[in-house]
């Protein structure tokens, strides 16, 4: 390096750090022991938030480097389940499908379905995956869950596709409920991100969420109509299963997606206890966040 | 005078070392709570049993840095610099205490944090600058810059994980290197490289130092704190023992050590580990003349002297490891490699170890004793409870620069035409 590029640069990186300085007052920051329950602080999430992106664009990168398929398994995944459930459920169980063609009917749920419980599964060993990073530099926790359910949000967006494809092989046309379906993704990513940063922060101090984890996703899908459908439970036994938050979003994007009716009560269980969750999990999430560094 | 930009008050953390803070278990955690009220009522009027199982990593650590700074922090492992460092850079929580930080706060304590294997050097550099809470358009306006410093050119384009050590050592120094904030906290990062990129980083670093930010700089390397720092902190296990001019702080530092070449293990507990039935109670270094001393001439042959405990007739394996300031051991004699496991000939005994042939250059060394059964199961480890400094013998200065002497044998002769 030449001396005369190594001065031209470090005037470059001074002038244009200097008007920078006046603009933003020397930021303060008082560091003790923080005592009971802290609230989310939004304001330093939003300062991280290319830092989100990075993560988020780093989960996509690494999850197909060095396949042959790359990004066709977004597409690939879901379909063989698709086809594996209809072959089974539709097929063979003749299970009841609302008189929609099974095939559709099982992908509109399993499209949700499978970004819960990605996200889930993602997000509750983000942290603990993250370990190099969490004792080694600061910056909000929250951001590690918020990125993996972030990097499934991009496959969730790819998948979609295959659901327009099928929704044209049916001849289904889609109804103005459509629109519902940007809120039912905001109401899955609040889901997910409740049980993941519970879970994520959970499995930091015991490790047995580890293994507990791929169990309940397995059973959760059972509880959620993902291969029935919400009509075999009798009407005024359903508001049980919308205790599970994933019951009434999954029955609601059959809603937006078939053109049937939306029942809005459901919906509206479910939703209450997303938020719940949500708030619950950053709630314990910040709670144990403070001894990441020293347990993890 | 303005405000510190560095304000720390009483700053303290505790750890607790019992096995369940270390990793728990759901099941643990039940049991803990199950039990709690029992053992409550078992151990009422008693001293708390955990007293044993918590160290102050930090304790009542007071001091200012004004803007502008360069503050170099010194002292053994475990000493508590690097859970200074921590707190500091808000990775983890004081126990006690406050610090107050005017500027924004960039740390640095690992070359290379957040770069993923499978991501090329390029797709890292924005990875871990943004890790480093740089922005994207600083990043972007800086890539050439960082390329340009790392030397890694032609394999920006290549996963990282096909890089050498050195590689990705350089790319992650030099995007370290491009950070920017008021307040830069470093911990020993320098440690690592090829002596010529140690050089240019040291040169950044001075740079860095120049250029009216405020540093916090932990180091093992005397030469390079008192080379980029005027001031500096001396701590000793946890707490803040000297605060004062570079030159001052480093020889304190020095002659803490062990000034008479003897150090009594009996109720020591830093840097220790292993618990077994065998004990190493004290240890000493000897000059060629069998006195105990603290400075041996370069040359000089050294003995170290351990004294043991254990049962009578126990057989055991001992081992000394010398250290530079630097952490790198230089000699390490142990008696599985000399064939010479000890027996025990009483409950106590004095073990001793000459090296007859001492090549270590001159500067400042510590020695760490092990001691282990003739399985080699650790009995009892102790780590740099010794310091030591070789000086140049009374024949006159040393000019080698190695890290051990040697002699060679030189020779001339006419040169045939």
């Amino acid at each position: 390096m030449n001396p005369q590029s190594n001065q031209f640069t470090s005037a470059m990186t001074a002038d244009e750090s200097a008007p920078a300085a006046p603009s933003e007052d020397i930021p303060e920051l008082i560091i003790e022991a923080q005592k009971g329950w802290i609230p989310i602080h939004f304001g330093d999430l939003w300062r991280y938030r290319e830092l989100l992106y990075f993560l988020t664009w780093r989960d996509v990168k690494i999850r197909y480097k060095q396949t042959v398929f790359g990004f066709l398994w977004a597409f690939i995944q879901p379909f063989l389940k698709m086809i594996v459930f209809s072959v089974i459920f539709g097929g063979l169980a003749q299970m009841d499908s609302e008189g929609f063609p099974y095939p559709i009917f099982v992908f509109a749920g399993l499209l949700p379905w499978q970004f819960f419980s990605e996200s889930l599964s993602r997000s509750s060993n983000s942290v603990v995956g993250s370990s190099s990073l969490v004792t080694k530099v600061y910056f909000p926790r929250l951001v590690i869950p918020l990125g993996a359910v972030g990097g499934c949000l991009v496959d969730f967006a790819i998948s979609f596709l295959v659901l327009v494809g099928l929704m044209a092989w049916y001849g289904i046309a889609p109804r103005v409920g459509i629109l519902m379906v940007g809120p039912l993704v905001v109401l899955t990513v609040i889901a997910s991100l409740g049980a993941g940063t519970l879970i994520s922060a959970l499995n930091v101090a015991y490790r047995d969420f580890r293994y507990v984890v791929p169990f309940m996703v397995q059973i959760w899908m059972f509880l959620t109509p993902v291969i029935y459908s919400v009509d075999i439970i009798p009407e005024d036994w359903q508001w049980l299963l919308m205790l599970n938050p994933m019951a009434g979003i999954v029955d609601g994007y059959r809603s937006a997606i078939l053109g049937k009716p939306f029942d809005w009560s459901n919906i509206a269980i479910s939703a209450a206890v997303a938020l719940v969750l949500f708030f619950v999990g950053a709630v314990v999430f910040r709670r144990i966040e403070r001894r990441f560094a020293d347990i993890i | 005078m303005p405000a510190p930009a560095i304000q720390v008050d009483n700053l303290s953390k505790l750890y607790h070392i019992g096995a369940s803070e270390q990793y728990h278990t759901f099941r643990e955690a039940i049991i803990e709570v199950a039990s709690a009220p029992l053992r409550r009522l078992r151990n009422f009027g008693r001293a708390s049993s955990s007293d044993s199982n918590i160290i102050w990593a930090l304790k009542d650590a007071t001091f200012a840095v004004q803007p502008g700074e360069v503050v170099g922090v010194i002292g053994r492992n475990g000493s508590g610099k690097s859970t200074l460092l921590k707190i500091l850079s808000r990775i983890t929580e004081p126990t006690e205490g406050r610090a107050h930080m005017r500027g924004r706060v960039g740390s640095l304590l690992e070359v290379g944090t957040g770069f993923h294997p499978e991501l090329t050097g390029r797709e890292n550099i924005y990875l871990s600058g943004a890790i480093l809470g740089m922005k994207r358009t600083e990043i972007n306006r800086k890539f050439d810059e960082i390329v340009d410093f790392s030397g890694v050119k032609k394999f920006i384009d290549t996963p990282v994980k096909r890089y050498s050590s050195g590689m990705k050592v350089r790319l992650g120094f030099a995007v370290a290197a491009h950070l920017d904030p008021e307040i830069l906290l470093i911990d020993e990062v320098l440690a690592v490289g090829d002596a010529e990129f140690q050089n240019k980083c040291l040169g950044k670093m001075d740079d860095v130092a120049k250029s009216g930010r405020t540093v916090l700089f932990v180091s093992h390397n005397m030469g390079a704190i008192t080379d980029l720092c005027p001031r500096a902190l001396l701590l000793t296990r946890g707490s803040l023992q000297a605060d004062g001019s570079t030159p001052d702080v480093v020889s304190e530092y020095l002659s803490v050590a062990t000034p008479d070449g003897y150090v009594d293990l009996r109720h020591w507990k830093s840097e220790r580990s292993g618990d077994g039935p065998m004990r190493i109670e004290a240890v000493e270094i000897l000059d060629s003349k069998g006195a105990r001393a603290g400075q041996i001439q370069a040359g000089e042959p050294i003995r170290f002297r351990l004294s043991v405990r254990g049962k009578s007739g126990a057989k055991c394996n001992l081992s000394v490891a010398i250290r530079d300031m630097m952490e790198r051991i230089i000699y390490n004699p142990n008696t599985s490699d000399d064939k010479a496991t000890v027996t025990l000939p009483a409950e106590r005994a004095i073990v001793e170890v000459s090296l007859q042939e001492n090549r270590l250059a001159r500067g400042d060394y510590s020695a760490s004793v092990w001691l282990g059964d003739a399985m080699n199961v650790t009995n009892d480890r102790v780590h740099h409870c010794l310091k030591f400094r070789i000086e140049d013998s009374s024949l006159g200065q040393t000019r080698s620069k190695g890290l051990v002497r040697t002699n060679g044998q030189w020779s001339v002769q006419r040169r045939g035409l």
